[in-house]
């Protein structure tokens, strides 16, 4: 595990290098991992084969969600189909090698749709090496036509995971905050979509101020602050049944919820006579503990993968900075020293990195940094970059970016953990807050 | 400013009645300050003195708003009872301190009311912990009008973060006015 973290962390720019490297049969492949850009990969996938119109036409559809999918991650680079020279008609046959690697692929994905009955369809694909001339993987999924979407992004994730030996992150979805109107009026609407931005959906509110959406581990529900009565507080949505709950009725506002990796537990913060402090509920006897008791600023707590501590912001120092704790609230340790100020810290699912915002002569960048406090990394700065969420296997970054001025709005941004592939994320309209889910089961 | 000279001219009147009778030279300015406390255009003593001067009775201002409204509050705490803070701080000015003790008198006046004293931070801050340095302006305000005398059950606390600026611009000015505490009257009517 921990020889796997330092090839990650040593790779820097791409992993996909790393993992041509680690299979035998890549060997001529040489890719200078020390180069500070990576060209990404190119890699072929021609429209899945239909029998019919209707199968042509999922084959098509499956085909472009995954040349998406791929592109979006920065690491490969999907060739256009107009330059494709072989024509497969049968994906049991081996490709003729020669003819992809003469417009330069390094990976092909061929695949086809087969309708097993009006209701029912295997797509099937195969992962080829061009340059050593064997498959990779070959993989099934039996599906309804209609989940032909999630079917194209677990194949994206297979794809991905068969070249880079890391999961995928591509079937997931992403809950976020809507917004509409003007900078001193604007809407907020609870929001969920998939990760790439299609099947966006609504969940709550146009009329009181919802904030601060985050999954619970199994995907199945989200906790959020709302305004809906006069002193703001958590609450709970099931996603499936629509049902919501107000979490506990505290004197004083309640708000940064997280929950914790095992899922029965809220870490959140609240507020009394001004100060804010943080607390853990036990979500099934409802009982909250104090975790901090400091006169000072203590929030948006975050735990890490193992559920055995705690990253969270205080101003107890003098100005707001981050600190690691126990679970039970023992062994407090600031963390960050460098210039600036820290806040809104967030434990990465793989545990060896903590994403945060530090803001530094009137900019804000998201940033990583390990759990000790070492090798901080400022991969983005703007006028206004914060609440980074982590990709379900911790190598990409989403967060909102807030542009300046009178008619700033907010936007959702993604970049790599290496700080390369700078991208907006598509969204129905201006939107904030974003957190993303973890892979889908 | 209408007000001032309303007070003023009352008090010249009074200390011109306790001058008819008791013939006392050197009128004592203690009365002037006890007598009628800063309060609404009251115009009543006005007309019971002896010896009004005629400005005093012109004074009643038909642009001032009706005593005891949420207008008369926002005029009495010096045209919006709205006050200000610092970057990344919640500690009241002087200025402050003054507009809320304005407030404070109103709302002592003015039993019936209750109030959401509303904490507001500028957008230079990530969403969580703007929540918790508004709560903090919130407290403060809160806090000091308790102080003038204010039943803490009369106010209830609210922060709202970054999330209700008053002002679009992105500019130390327009962050100036978005880091606020603001007193939002609830109607419990008068009574």
């Amino acid at each position: 595990m921990k020889a796997l973290y330092s090839i990650i962390t040593a790779m820097a720019a791409s992993m996909l290098s790393w993992a041509f490297m680690a299979v035998p049969s890549f060997a001529q492949l040489e890719i200078d991992i020390t180069k500070g850009n990576i060209d990404p990969t190119p890699i072929a996938v021609p429209d899945f084969i239909g029998t019919d119109s209707s199968t042509r036409q999922l084959g098509s559809d499956i085909a472009a969600v995954i040349r998406a999918d791929l592109e979006r991650s920065g690491l490969f680079r999907p060739l256009d189909p107009q330059s494709f020279i072989e024509r497969q008609t049968n994906i049991d046959y081996e490709p003729s090698f020669a003819d992809w690697r003469v417009i330069k692929a390094e990976g092909l994905v061929s695949g086809r749709i087969v309708a097993d009955s009006p209701t029912r369809v295997r797509v099937e694909f195969r992962l080829w090496d061009v340059f050593a001339g064997r498959q990779l993987s070959g993989i099934r999924f039996a599906t309804t036509p209609e989940n032909w979407r999630r079917t194209a992004h677990k194949a994206s994730d297979a794809i991905y995971k068969a070249l880079t030996g890391e999961e995928g992150y591509f079937d997931s979805r992403i809950v976020f905050i809507d917004e509409k109107g003007s900078k001193i009026n604007r809407q907020k609407r609870l929001a969920i979509m998939d990760q790439d931005g299609a099947n966006p959906q609504y969940l709550l509110g146009g009329s009181d101020i919802i904030l601060t959406p985050r999954f619970s581990p199994n995907s199945q529900k989200i906790t959020f602050m709302s305004y809906e009565n006069v002193v703001p507080q958590v609450y709970l949505l099931d996603i499936e049944t629509g049902r919501r709950e107000l979490l506990g009725d505290f004197p004083g506002m309640t708000f940064a919820p997280r929950f914790s990796p095992d899922g029965n537990k809220l870490i959140l913060s609240m507020s009394r006579r001004g100060n804010s402090d943080i607390f853990v509920m036990d979500l099934i006897s409802r009982s909250t503990s104090r975790l901090t008791t400091d006169p000072s600023i203590d929030v948006s707590g975050s735990f890490s993968p193992d559920g055995r501590k705690i990253v969270f912001n205080s101003d107890r120092g003098g100005s707001p900075q981050l600190y690691t704790m126990n679970a039970d609230g023992t062994g407090t340790k600031r963390i960050s020293f460098g210039k600036g100020r820290y806040s809104a810290p967030v434990w990465s699912p793989r545990g060896d990195k903590i994403a945060f915002v530090k803001s530094q002569s009137g900019k804000f960048s998201i940033g990583v940094m390990d759990p000790d406090g070492k090798n901080e990394r400022l991969l983005t700065s703007s006028f206004l970059d914060e609440s980074p969420t982590w990709s379900p296997n911790g190598r990409v970054i989403i967060f909102s970016r807030e542009t300046r001025g009178r008619n700033g709005s907010s936007e959702i941004w993604s970049v790599d953990l290496t700080g390369q592939n700078e991208r907006k994320v598509n969204t129905p309209s201006k939107a904030s807050d974003p957190a993303w889910s973890p892979l889908l089961p | 400013m209408t007000m001032k000279y309303l007070i003023l001219g009352t008090a010249c009147a009074m200390t011109l009645a306790a001058c008819a009778s008791t013939a006392d030279p050197v009128p004592t300015p203690e009365p002037v300050v006890q007598a009628p406390a800063p309060v609404a255009p009251q115009p009543e003593p006005v007309f019971e003195q002896p010896a009004p001067a005629p400005q005093v009775i012109a004074a009643p201002d038909p642009n001032l708003p009706i005593p005891g409204s949420a207008e008369d509050f926002a005029y009495r705490a010096g045209g919006e009872p709205r006050v200000f803070f610092g970057y990344d701080r919640y500690d009241l000015s002087n200025d402050a301190r003054n507009a809320l003790r304005s407030q404070a008198d109103w709302l002592n006046q003015y039993a019936s009311y209750t109030a959401v004293v509303e904490g507001h931070a500028d957008e230079r801050g990530t969403r969580e912990y703007n929540l918790a340095l508004a709560a903090r302006r919130a407290d403060s305000v809160k806090a000091f009008l308790v102080s003038q005398g204010v039943s803490p059950s009369r106010l209830t606390s609210v922060s709202y973060g970054k999330e209700r600026p008053i002002d679009a611009r992105s500019s130390e000015a327009g962050w100036a006015r978005n880091r606020n505490g603001y007193t939002s009257l609830k109607s419990g009517g008068q009574s």
